[in-house]
């Protein structure tokens, strides 16, 4: 066997062309492996909050009290608003994914900006969050010391058999790493954008742009979830 | 499979080995069968490390008050042991260098289906392993390889550094099995439909499903302990509200199908060594496929068999139980297979297959007292003692190690393209056999007389039992020793090895030993079924000893 696979996938004009990797016969196969692949990846992304999520439903049926006054402590408009603009954010990468396959640059390249930029909104407003809790001390269980209005409620709480500190671990322990994947996405989204602008991806190799939008609508869902568990459930 | 035997190779033909050279024509290689072949060496230390750690342990308990360490000392020696064996070693022995080596040519193709992938998990095992090795200058760890909580949470030896090694030996792991799994899907040859695929493929796909599906179960487990010690966040902790058995919960939903992350490619192993060496066709093929998919998904359901003392409701221990016996039926069912396949076959006794026996008769042994383990009743006395020690050690050790020494056996004339000898492998094998019995079986008889595991001193009446636990050890390492010195001297001055050098019919012998670059010289097109021995020649057949 050979280089003799290697061969360039159509290129609109004024494109940079993208060789199909020597151990594949077919753009086909290499397009179809990586999109496998990067499906199994978002499966373990998926397992890596699962355990999160099993600690969340734990806690919550120990704690009920607790989970319930604790939730109430977050503000659900804030809540809210972050999920709007991570929905809106899909929407644009789904936008972007789509130019890209028309080989529109200029249009992938705004549409996904916009989505860094999303996605950028999204981190200012849990910045706002995480300070107002740091600020009241509303902390996990080693710096937990409510000093905020709050305190008078969680100290009665405390005095219940509740567990206020526990809440607050979970909830910086989920939203922290889904931060993090968030952050991840825009550094890696950015980047692509710039490969966009230098004419790498076009109607004959758009592959990367249409993964990293895969990851960016998993970010999108695993919020979905949290934002109601957290911000809603009583 | 078209006719390879007109694509004679020339002395001087270039395969894989001496295509290029120099440091970064290894560590940049995209080749899997250079990756594999580093993994080999790389997983090969480690096993040498590991039983270092083992011989100590022994040696210590050769007196009943101890001979070498102070208890604190005895803790971190044991907890090295297990994780350099469990996860530098065992872990990604059989998938990561036997699998790299030989599943894309058993396919057809030319390389897994991602390369660059599979070099950043062979960067992530060395890092891993890089943290594991670094922390040492700490001191050692000491909570045993379970690193359970509360007192991971609180020791002083360096959790956090062995914790986020483990962490990247995990997304090594999982890089592994998801690179085996598309190139499973997406490489195999035309032709190669699943039910040709060889029964070693099989069960690396298998293992690569668990290795996907379980391993970030494991990193989220491990990312909290390291919050745990950093920020003390409390899940784990019953002083701040947490629970430790909630621990146990998550690591075991990682480590049990663990265990089958180790087993399931050694079967692979062994059915495809088996076939080879008694020259017929897999008994119940399909059986045997269906049956690593079945032990992979019920793998799953039965981490609670690991917490039968910890608390748990009687509804969730008797469903545990139930269980665990039931993973008993495929893995009985490979058994008699193996058997069925044996059984009138054109046997050769072969150094691999000497190794494939050993495995027979020891997983037998390990699989059985894993029944006697999942008796709810049964467990409360056996729970932490040396039954569970001499358990498992037959499982990883006794099967898989034995069995992952039977598939290096095999594929090393392929690989190397160098003969070892025949005479010395078959004493090593021996050696390797006797002592580890020697070693484990009197674990059994002591741990059913209540002998706790993981106690650096113990009551003068089992001397004799450690005594001769101990001299067990070291047979088996003179085996194990015999056995590096061997292929060593192999890759020095080895006989050049044949094509096919035992007669066998999957695809990865249908090119020259060493392979060249791409595995084939021609595209292979699959025309038959799989272990048709039917097709070789009276030529391939002069290749039997």
């Amino acid at each position: 066997m050979s280089d003799a696979h290697s061969h360039a996938t159509p290129t609109p004009t004024g494109f940079v062309p993208h060789n199909v990797a020597h151990h594949f016969k077919t753009w086909e196969q290499e397009f179809q492996a990586a999109k496998l692949g990067f499906w199994l990846f978002l499966a373990t992304e998926v397992l890596l909050f699962g355990g999160l999520f099993a600690a969340y439903i734990y806690y919550h049926g120990a704690y009920p009290e607790t989970f319930k006054v604790c939730g109430e402590m977050l503000s659900w408009k804030l809540g809210a608003l972050n999920t709007s603009v991570l929905l809106l954010s899909s929407w644009t990468m789904a936008m972007g994914v789509r130019a890209a396959q028309l080989s529109k640059k200029t249009a992938c390249f705004n549409w996904l900006i916009i989505t860094v930029l999303c996605g950028g909104a999204f981190m200012v407003v849990k910045y706002f969050e995480y300070s107002a809790k740091i600020e009241h001390g509303t902390l996990p269980t080693a710096w937990f010391h409510p000093h905020g209005p709050e305190a008078e409620v969680l100290n009665a709480l405390i005095a219940n058999g509740g567990q206020p500190s526990m809440f607050f671990s979970i909830y910086f322990t989920m939203t922290g790493l889904h931060g993090v994947h968030v952050l991840g996405g825009m550094v890696v989204i950015t980047w692509y954008a710039i490969g966009v602008a230098r004419g790498r991806y076009h109607s004959g190799h758009y592959l990367p742009i249409d993964l990293v939008g895969l990851y960016w609508h998993i970010v999108d869902i695993i919020w979905i979830f949290l934002f109601p568990l957290l911000y809603l459930v009583p | 499979m078209t006719a390879t035997a007109v694509n004679v190779p020339t002395p001087t033909a270039k395969h894989y080995l001496n295509i290029s050279s120099g440091f970064w024509s290894w560590f940049g290689t995209l080749d899997h069968k250079r990756i594999g072949l580093m993994y080999l060496i790389g997983t090969t230390l480690a096993f040498l490390v590991g039983g270092l750690f083992a011989l100590l342990i022994r040696t210590h308990l050769w007196e009943h008050t101890g001979m070498l360490f102070e208890p604190g000392t005895y803790n971190q020696v044991f907890t090295l042991h297990g994780v350099f064996m469990v996860f530098v070693f065992i872990i990604p022995a059989i998938p990561a260098a036997l699998g790299n080596l030989a599943l894309p040519g058993m396919l057809g193709a030319p390389d897994v289906a991602l390369p660059r992938l599979n070099l950043v998990s062979f960067y992530l095992w060395m890092i891993g392993t890089v943290f594991i090795v670094v922390s040492l200058v700490w001191g050692a760890v000491d909570t045993g390889w379970t690193f359970y909580t509360p007192y991971s949470a609180q020791s002083a030896t360096p959790v956090i550094a062995v914790g986020t090694g483990i962490f990247i030996l995990g997304f090594s792991s999982i890089f592994t099995g998801l690179n085996f799994i598309v190139t499973t899907h997406k490489m195999r040859a035309p032709g190669m439909t699943w039910f040709r695929m060889p029964l070693f493929v099989w069960a690396i796909y298998a293992t690569a499903l668990l290795q996907v599906l379980a391993t970030p179960v494991l990193g989220i487990t491990l990312l909290l302990l390291v919050f745990e010690r950093l920020y003390h966040i409390g899940i784990f902790l019953p002083e701040f509200g947490g629970d430790a058995v909630l621990f146990q919960h998550f690591f075991w939903f990682y480590s049990h199908p663990a265990v089958y992350i180790m087993i399931l490619p050694a079967m692979g192993v062994i059915s495809d060594v088996i076939s080879v060496h008694a020259r017929k066709p897999v008994f119940g093929y399909r059986m045997v496929a269906y049956s690593s998919l079945a032990i992979a998904i019920i793998s799953f359901l039965v981490w609670g068999h690991h917490m039968f003392t910890s608390g748990q409701s009687e509804f969730a221990l008797m469903a545990f139980s139930f269980l665990t016996f039931f993973v008993g039926i495929p893995s009985a069912i490979k058994v008699f297979n193996w058997v069925g396949t044996i059984w009138k076959g054109s046997i050769a006794m072969n150094a691999p297959m000497l190794y494939a026996m050993s495995f027979l008769i020891i997983f037998v042994i390990g699989g059985l007292t894993g029944i006697f383990l999942g008796a709810l009743s049964l467990d409360i006395h056996l729970h932490d003692t040396y039954y569970v020690v001499a358990h498992f050690h037959y499982v990883m050790m006794g099967s898989t190690a034995v069995a992952f020494f039977a598939g290096v056996h095999h594929w090393w004339p392929k690989f190397t393209g160098k003969m070892y000898s025949e005479f010395w492998a078959k004493v090593a094998g021996t050696l390797i056999f006797i002592g580890f019995n020697a070693t484990f079986l009197p674990q059994f008889v002591m741990g059913s007389q209540g002998m706790p595991r993981r106690y650096a001193t113990y009551l003068e009446k089992w001397e004799g039992y450690h005594q001769a636990s101990t001299i067990g050890a070291f047979v088996l390492a003179i085996g194990v020793g015999m056995m590096i010195v061997y292929f060593v001297h192999s890759l020095i001055a080895g006989e050049k090895a044949k094509a096919n050098q035992w007669g066998a019919v999957t695809l990865e012998w249908d090119s020259p030993s060493p392979p060249p670059l791409y595995n084939f010289e021609k595209d292979p097109v699959v025309t038959r079924e799989v272990y048709d021995y039917s097709v070789l020649t009276h030529k391939a057949e002069s290749h039997r000893a």
